[in-house]
């Protein structure tokens, strides 16, 4: 769910057709954009309080084989939720599982690898100060 | 007060298509892509996500370019979108201690778990124009070094601090409702989430002004900053018809922790005292301003004196909002001709009452001189 979310349009089509998965299905939900209020707390561990919101594309099919899925991302890509929920519903079946998880692999690793290059980029910032002797002192 | 008018259609329209023609400036200019400025002036664009309270990178970066590059017009539209949508609910609050930091320094401590990290900083820059950036050309790429074992576990400042009594802790979760000010209008005195939730959307100039007023004298906080940390962090949401939680996706945001002078009580000994702020993408003048202001509106609660204006809630939080700011004062352009005719002939009526008065008052003047 939160591979599919990170993932581009492009990238859940082409799971989808390397998994060797169709994608047939029923709209339980049609894909609908909407608003999640999104929360912060009080000094970051205490009291919820309203940040602002985000928008977010909802979506739930069935399969023809009766599997249901259902997405939930942010943004407002309403063909990526459908499709994104169409996944969904292929892993809920076990013989499917695999294939599904193999297929959003390459997703998997993009991230990672963004995550890691931006970790790295942030690691070669980080710095020593010193708190120098004031000469007065 | 303004009374409706009618006409000019054409007039409108035609305004209308010069706006669309001055939008698009030179046509021998490339025009703008959305993708552009939301890439290429994405502090804009999280400025505009923050005022619009709507985190959408694509959406706010289409309402700066619709808005010629006007922020306040750029959150009205955000703004005025936002109402076209159904809400599916609340977050789950996202969890500020698990951010993928890309920047976090504090100016308490040197040393601390997870270290000082500039990240992407205009800090320490010498503000030179740089002319190379006129010509296109690629910047050569960021460096990259091993993160430390310690980069993954960036605990808050704050709890490191708080550990030792020495700072208040952050007000308990009651379970209570969260307050919301885009669905019950804000009833004064108002509480501090909801304080939060608009001084997170509060116009930047407004907000930075009055935390800067709190540093020249009126409200003294006494303030460090205890934290800044910029990254990215997970939003989770549960939805109803689910019952567990799902992640939406990552979101950008900027936190700051200011810590303040000290506060006890006969119960509490003596401790530093907490600012707030909290908001979308990468916004640090704003999340130190809103913390600052944060601060300053618990004056009462603290037990300080109230008499300056960032200590007036009512002050703070009716004015802060651009949206309705500019709202306010740009209606005084539209058309007032009745109102200004009553005002016409009120000035008129006082004037001939004036003339009268000095006619009478000054006949035995001019006869004493005579």
């Amino acid at each position: 769910m939160a591979l599919a979310g990170a993932a581009t349009l492009a990238e859940l089509r082409a799971a989808l057709s390397d998994a060797g998965l169709p994608d047939r299905a029923e709209d339980l939900r049609a894909p609908e954009t909407g608003l999640v209020m999104t929360r912060g707390r009080i000094g970051g561990d205490g009291r919820a309080f309203n940040l602002g919101e985000a928008t977010v594309t909802r979506a739930a099919v069935r399969l023809p084989g009766g599997e249901t899925g259902f997405a939930y991302h942010l943004g407002r890509d309403r063909p990526k939720a459908r499709l994104a929920a169409i996944l969904d519903a292929h892993w809920q079946n076990p013989a499917h599982r695999p294939a599904v998880e193999a297929a959003l692999g390459a997703v998997a690793d993009r991230r990672a690898g963004a995550a890691r290059a931006r970790a790295r980029r942030a690691a070669a910032t980080r710095v020593n100060f010193f708190t120098l002797v004031r000469g007065e002192d | 007060m303004y009374v409706a008018v009618k006409g000019g259609e054409a007039a409108i329209d035609n305004a209308h298509r010069l706006l669309a023609e001055r939008r698009r400036g030179d046509p021998a200019v490339p025009e703008l892509t959305v993708a552009q400025i939301r890439e290429q002036m994405s502090l804009l664009v999280d400025r505009v996500m923050a005022e619009g309270s709507l985190y959408d990178p694509d959406l706010a970066a289409l309402a700066l370019k619709q808005a010629r590059g006007d922020v306040v017009e750029a959150v009205f539209l955000v703004r005025a979108y936002r109402t076209t949508l159904p809400r599916f609910g609340a977050s789950v609050p996202v969890e500020t201690g698990a951010m993928a930091v890309d920047r976090r320094v504090s100016a308490t401590f040197k040393d601390m778990p997870g270290g000082q990290v500039l990240g992407p900083t205009f800090d320490y820059t010498h503000r030179l124009i740089d002319f190379a950036l006129a010509a296109a050309g690629e910047p050569e790429p960021a460096a990259e070094a091993e993160p430390g074992p310690d980069a993954a576990l960036c605990p808050r400042v704050t709890d490191i601090l708080g550990q030792a009594g020495l700072l208040e802790a952050s007000p308990p979760e009651a379970g209570a409702p969260v307050g919301d000010l885009t669905r019950e209008a804000v009833d004064f005195p108002a509480d501090r989430a909801v304080r939060l939730q608009a001084l997170a959307r509060g116009d930047e100039g407004f907000v930075l002004a009055l935390g800067y007023s709190t540093q020249r004298g009126y409200g003294r906080t006494h303030p460090f900053v205890g934290e800044i940390r910029c990254g990215t962090v997970a939003v989770e949401f549960v939805p109803e018809e689910l019952g567990f939680s799902v992640p939406l996706g990552d979101v950008p945001l900027t936190e700051c922790q200011m810590v303040n002078q000290f506060h006890g009580s006969g119960d509490v000994p003596p401790q530093f005292t907490r600012g707030y702020g909290l908001v979308f993408g990468q916004g640090e003048r704003k999340a130190m301003a809103m913390a600052l202001v944060d601060r300053s509106l618990r004056a009462s609660e603290l037990g300080e004196a109230v008499g300056a204006p960032a200590q007036d809630q009512e002050f703070v939080l009716a004015h802060c909002d651009s949206l309705q700011a500019t709202g306010f004062v740009e209606h005084l352009k539209l058309p007032h001709y009745v109102d200004f005719q009553a005002e016409l002939e009120l000035v008129r009526r006082l004037r001939a009452e004036h003339a009268a008065a000095r006619a009478q008052g000054d006949a035995p003047i001019r006869e004493a001189a005579e």
